[in-house]
């Protein structure tokens, strides 16, 4: 039987003149974003450029108006030029990023789980990672001429790198534990990969895919800028040439309504996929 | 089938980890290996595993493993090693995939690893969403569903709470009570492995050498009872006291290293 005695030390004084609450001290070092804050900061914002555009207090040729932009958008819709652009755009863009990745994903891996392509490939990478891939655009217009390929090249270049290095710290950032536990298993290395690596390097993956989008994204544009007819980066160009600057907005906008949705599919891939974190 | 450490030496670079190890486990016996920290006990059951090439000496087998066994020699992880994208019942399945069983043969090990390891109602969860002890007991129905000769456990139950490992111990004497299976449990923990062990092999201080093989005076069922407690805790002592000195070394080591 234990021994319950009271102990005196347990009640709480009675006199007033003894309590004094502890200080709280934990406040802080925890941001949360609030749900609507952004699209409020967003919408005042939106707001007061609209004012100042209505009000006079900004050159419409400089800065046009919110509602001007959006009518250029949707002047642009209705004549077909937004999907005519848009749809080479994504072409460009979807090519690039498909060749690119599968060719990143691929390279990591070997990276990841070989000696000789890690000893080769860092090399190779470490070397040919920092250079701006738009300023091999005009040597792979020399070798693949001035058709799309050159801007594809580009962009699957630009995108290959990133996926590179971001596959192959993902393999290398998997738990070794793991891969033991599996081998101490007789699981055979092709099932290693399949089921203890690859998911475990998907949330590094998935991680270089938001980096790849955007690279993506700005090749196209530059590529577009300097050697193409049709493609927002041309329209871009094109508008800002003729000083239309409410359609060079609107292609701005478009953009970065692009960018959103990428980010959106991103956000669902990881959802989807790396549920289980 | 007997698993055999003869004469195991290992070095990672310059530095001597063990010296000269052998001793042997005999089938269904359950040998805990104990020793100072840092003298080489997980390194031995990774040698013990085939987990790593020893620097001179060799593990080996002697006779033919259970006929129906898919994995004879099989760790359990200190820190469980459960993979975290896959469901208690997925992480069980793991190792009998490519076993060339039937889906529905594996559906039934699955179950019945699951079902005595009381995990029965938890077969969709996720890792993450489980106590350390229930993770250990994923880690324990894994290992039991490839029907293993001799489990090697790692430390198993030094990443959980006292009233769990408790819990967890009771579950390891009845698992092991039907001599079937065998066992090399590494442990710093003295109660475990006097608990636990039909004989401990105490290693000395890095570069880890056999400095005592003890071999347990009663059986485990014996040590259940209260009587049994006293002459526990005089063994756990004695074996303290083989160790202490070398224990309070290998610290003063570890902290100038």
């Amino acid at each position: 039987m234990l021994d319950r005695a009271n102990d005196p030390t347990a009640s709480p004084p009675t006199e007033k003149a003894q309590l004094r609450p502890v200080a709280f001290r934990g406040a802080g070092f925890a941001p949360k974003a609030g749900r609507y804050a952004g699209w409020i900061a967003l919408l005042l914002a939106i707001g007061v450029w609209q004012l100042a555009g209505t009000a006079g207090l900004v050159n419409p040729l400089f800065l046009p108006t919110p509602v001007a932009t959006m009518r250029a958008i949707y002047q642009l819709a209705l004549s077909g030029a937004l999907w005519q652009h848009l749809s080479y755009s994504i072409m460009r863009i979807g090519t690039g990023w498909i060749l690119g990745t599968v060719a990143g994903v691929v390279v990591g891996f070997a990276i990841g789980l070989s000696s000789l392509a890690r000893g080769v490939g860092i090399t190779f990478i470490s070397a040919l990672f920092p250079i701006p891939k738009i300023a091999l655009l005009p040597l792979l217009i020399l070798w693949l001429g001035i058709g799309e390929e050159p801007k594809i090249a580009t962009i699957a270049l630009g995108v290959f790198f990133s996926t590179a290095i971001s596959v192959y710290s993902g393999v290398d950032n998997v738990p070794r534990n793991l891969i033991r536990m599996a081998q101490s298993f007789n699981v055979p290395f092709h099932a290693i990969v399949r089921r203890v690596i690859w998911p475990g390097a998907l949330p590094s993956i998935l991680a270089g895919f938001r980096i790849t989008a955007s690279i993506a994204l700005l090749l196209v544009v530059s590529a577009e800028m300097i050697g193409a007819e049709y493609g927002i980066g041309a329209f871009v160009l094109q508008a800002g040439n003729l000083m239309q600057t409410d359609q060079l907005l609107a292609g701005v906008v478009i953009l970065s309504l692009f960018g959103l949705a990428v980010g959106r599919l991103i956000n669902w891939l990881e959802t989807r996929l790396l549920h289980w974190r | 089938m007997d698993l055999i450490a003869d004469h195991i030496t290992h070095r990672f670079g310059a530095l001597a980890v063990l010296d000269d190890v052998s001793f042997t486990v005999g089938a269904g016996e359950v040998v805990a290996i104990v020793g100072p920290s840092g003298c080489g006990k997980s390194t031995l059951l990774s040698v013990l595993g085939g987990l790593l090439q020893p620097s001179a000496g060799f593990a080996q087998l002697r006779g033919a493993p259970p006929p129906e066994s898919l994995n004879p020699l099989t760790f359990v992880f200190q820190d469980f090693a459960l993979l975290p994208w896959c469901t208690v019942e997925e992480n069980v399945e793991l190792p009998l995939l490519h076993a060339g069983l039937t889906s529905g043969a594996r559906r039934a090990i699955v179950e019945d690893a699951v079902g005595r390891t009381g995990l029965a109602d938890f077969r969709g969860t996720y890792p993450k969403q489980l106590s350390g002890g229930m993770r250990q007991r994923v880690g324990i129905a894994r290992a039991l569903a490839v029907r293993p000769a001799i489990l090697l456990m790692d430390e198993p139950l030094s990443a959980l709470d006292s009233q769990t490992r408790q819990l967890l111990m009771e579950d390891f004497i009845g698992l092991l009570a039907d001599g079937t299976m065998g066992a090399v449990y590494v442990t710093h923990n003295l109660e475990e492995a006097v608990r636990l062990a039909d004989r401990i092999v105490v290693l000395s201080r890095r570069p880890g050498r056999v400095r005592e093989v003890v071999t347990m005076p009663m059986t485990r069922a014996e040590r259940s009872g209260i009587e049994a407690r006293e002459k526990l805790l005089t063994l756990q002592n004695d074996l303290w006291s083989l160790i202490r000195e070398e224990a309070i070394n290998a610290e003063r080591e570890v902290q100038h290293a």
